[in-house]
């Protein structure tokens, strides 16, 4: 049996010590017949064992490219990294080729998507989808995959798992097949689970479920998550620390107590007085004016500014603001985010 | 409360079966999906009634069901005293103006070769006595307006303008004909949460104006408490609870209720962990074999050998102030308002 867990803990650059995951600058963009559209911008994170970040944000905010490109799985073309690291344990993916780069996906970061029915291959069974990465990955023979697999799908709680493991994904229900995903990603014991909108496609009550488990198999192999989600509530319930994107920049990164309490950006302030609370029935709702900017056309200097109530000439000329430190652990892109934070 | 006049809408036993066929060239029914299963909701005039439920609960056949786009298998539906399954002919398409529909999906919902104008205008192709020919082109125009459109964009077509924004045109289209009665079904869970604000704002607004009536059916559930008077809680083709909105989210007495709203998650990290949540097991059963008796019991934490039996009915009851279909319903706060 090979294991290729050594094989990557002797790439050359792995620092054991180094932070898990760290994200410096990057820039993705999409070459496309309409213009280059700047999907990511210079997106920072940084992410510890056992840690919860989420990456919050609308359609079109950058977050799912981000994790395609930190997963290695962007569409080239038209998609290009232009630029930042995405370092592993010290090590750069970015530079690694690919037969290395190979290793370390599903091996060390994994990643599971919004939509299982569309991620998982219709025309092969669940079993042999899950018996495959032990087989292309560990080397086992059928039989010990088979029985792993089964192990797995215990794991994930999916019920009577050995007479299911032959059936295909149509055949299970859309948490089921969620869980599936899970247990597919978690297969080769990960350090770094991306979760791309894991519940958006579920019932509430369903959410609760996947989210549980989620949390529970986080716990017991004491992984990094990174949570990419639009739904401010799930955040709150299973957060850590916050990224807020906006137009391909990372605009707030915050503890989750002190985002909620306090936002410092505008935009996550705004976007937190959008959702409907329970004191605000009966009157108008909070809203953002305008649209999200095109990728093709961010403006100048600040991107939100256009839809800011804060804004003032020095927001709309380059450079865009830097990350101001609001707090040790916290920063926010904006000018005037001593004033964000002092308003009630 | 009690005046029949206000009841704008009401549904007597409403129920929808889609037949599940064998063979192709000599087909036999082999049983029936129970979407919708014996509903019976009144809807008063400027009233919002909200409808929530997990997927596959009935909730959009309902809404069709509503404006006529399913034929019902049994039961009423009587908007201002006519009863819209029996009508037909001019009769029907007369009363059918009064109840118009905003579709969830801003996307598919809205013709690509159509313009803006002609989409929100084909109300009065099929309704030529609401308004003159000479007069249509100043009514779009007017629709765009109310609903923040800029009227000079009657001449573009739907993929020109943002999410939000066709759900604007998918508004205006149903105000055309004037009705009284709107039907949404989910009109808000394809959009982003900003977007989201705007849209409901502008939804309140023209209820205000206008003295509309809404069915709200959305899965959010604090969308449905922010703009609804009062809440309907379905599950596999019934409504199991029934009240205002301090008694669904407040004191909720049906466990499926309860269960449902444990498992929102609130925007407050405060709150973790001090919610008391009841995570359910499994998955919603088929609709097409709903289990007997109540059939929330398989999931149910409270089912006792009555519960197979006797199938409860929606009533108010003993510790329920409210209608709730629950052998044993009692109130129990699972939201603890900060």
């Amino acid at each position: 049996m090979t294991d290729i867990k050594a094989e990557i803990d002797v790439l050359p650059g792995l620092d054991p010590h180094a932070p898990l995951l760290e994200v410096n600058d990057l820039h993705v963009e999409f070459r496309t017949q309409d213009g280059v559209a700047r999907a990511v911008n210079g997106a920072n994170f940084l992410l510890a064992p056992g840690e919860t970040l989420a990456i919050l944000g609308e359609s079109g905010c950058g977050k799912s490219v981000t994790a395609q490109a930190i997963m290695g799985i962007l569409d080239s073309p038209p998609g290009f990294i232009t630029k930042g690291e995405v370092k592993y344990r010290g090590l750069d993916l970015l530079k690694l080729p690919e037969n290395e780069r190979r290793k370390v996906r599903a091996n060390q970061i994994a990643m599971i998507f919004q939509d299982a029915l569309s991620a998982l291959n219709p025309v092969f069974t669940v079993g042999y989808q899950l018996g495959e990465l032990f087989r292309k990955h560990r080397g086992m023979s059928r039989a010990d995959a088979k029985r792993r697999s089964i192990e797995l799908l215990d794991q994930v709680r999916i019920p009577a798992a050995k007479d299911r493991i032959g059936d295909y994904p149509h055949q299970f229900s859309g948490g089921m097949r969620q869980r599936v995903m899970i247990a597919m990603a978690l297969a080769l014991d990960p350090e770094v689970l991306i979760a791309d909108e894991p519940t958006t496609a579920l019932d509430v009550t369903v959410q609760a479920q996947i989210m549980g488990l989620l949390a529970e198999l986080q716990q017991q192999r004491n992984m990094g998550l990174i949570l990419i989600t639009h739904d401010m509530g799930v955040v709150a319930d299973v957060a850590d620390r916050i990224s807020v994107m906006y137009a391909g920049k990372v605009v707030e990164e915050a503890p989750v107590y002190d985002i909620y309490a306090r936002p410092a950006h505008p935009y996550a302030k705004a976007l937190l007085e959008s959702i409907p609370r329970l004191d605000m029935k009966g009157q108008e709702l909070n809203v953002i004016k305008g649209l999200p900017p095109a990728l093709t056309a961010i403006p100048q200097g600040c991107a939100f500014n256009p839809r800011c109530g804060y804004a003032q000439h020095v927001c709309r000329q380059d450079p865009p603001p830097p990350a101001y430190v609001v707090a040790p652990g916290r920063t926010a892109r904006c000018h005037f985010w001593r004033e964000v934070v002092g308003d009630e | 409360m009690s005046d029949r006049n206000d009841v704008v809408l009401e549904t007597k036993g409403l129920v929808k079966h889609f037949p599940i066929t064998q063979g192709i060239v000599f087909k036999s029914k082999v049983g029936a999906v129970r979407a919708v299963d014996g509903v019976d909701i009144q809807l008063r005039r400027g009233e919002t009634l909200g409808v929530v439920g997990e997927s596959g609960c009935g909730k959009s056949t309902l809404a069709k069901l509503l404006v006529g786009l399913e034929k019902p298998t049994s039961g009423e539906i009587n908007v201002r005293g006519e009863n819209m399954v029996t009508l037909k002919g001019g009769a029907l398409r007369r009363a059918r103006r009064n109840i118009q529909m905003v579709l969830q999906d801003p996307y598919t919902s809205l013709n690509p070769r159509m313009t803006v104008g002609d989409i929100i205008g084909e109300p009065y192709e099929i309704h030529p006595e609401v308004t003159p020919r000479k007069g249509r082109a100043r009514a779009v125009q007017d629709l765009l307006d109310t609903v923040g459109l800029n009227p000079d964009h009657v001449n573009r077509y739907p993929h020109q303008f943002s999410g939000g924004q066709r759900q604007r045109i998918g508004i205006a289209r149903a105000l055309a004909l004037k009705p009284e009665i709107i039907v949404c079904d989910e009109p808000v869970s394809a959009l982003d949460v900003s977007i989201q604000a705007q849209v409901i704002n502008l939804l309140e607004g023209l209820q205000n104006d206008f003295g509309l009536s809404y069915i709200f059916i959305a899965h959010d559930l604090s969308v449905v408490r922010h703009i609804s008077d009062r809440v309907a809680v379905m599950y596999l083709g019934k409504i199991v609870e029934i009240g205002n909105d301090a008694q669904i989210y407040e004191q909720p007495t049906h466990p499926y209720t309860q269960a449902l709203l444990s498992a929102v998650p609130v925007p407050d990290p405060r709150l973790r962990g001090l919610r008391d949540q009841i995570v359910l097991e499994g998955d919603v059963p088929s609709p097409a074999n709903p289990p007997s008796g109540c059939r929330f019991r398989t999931r149910c934490w409270k089912a006792q050998p009555v519960c197979a039996e006797q199938e409860p009915l929606l009533q108010i009851r003993e510790r329920s102030p409210h209608p709730s279909a629950c052998h044993f319903a009692e109130p129990r706060d699972v939201v603890h308002a900060v």
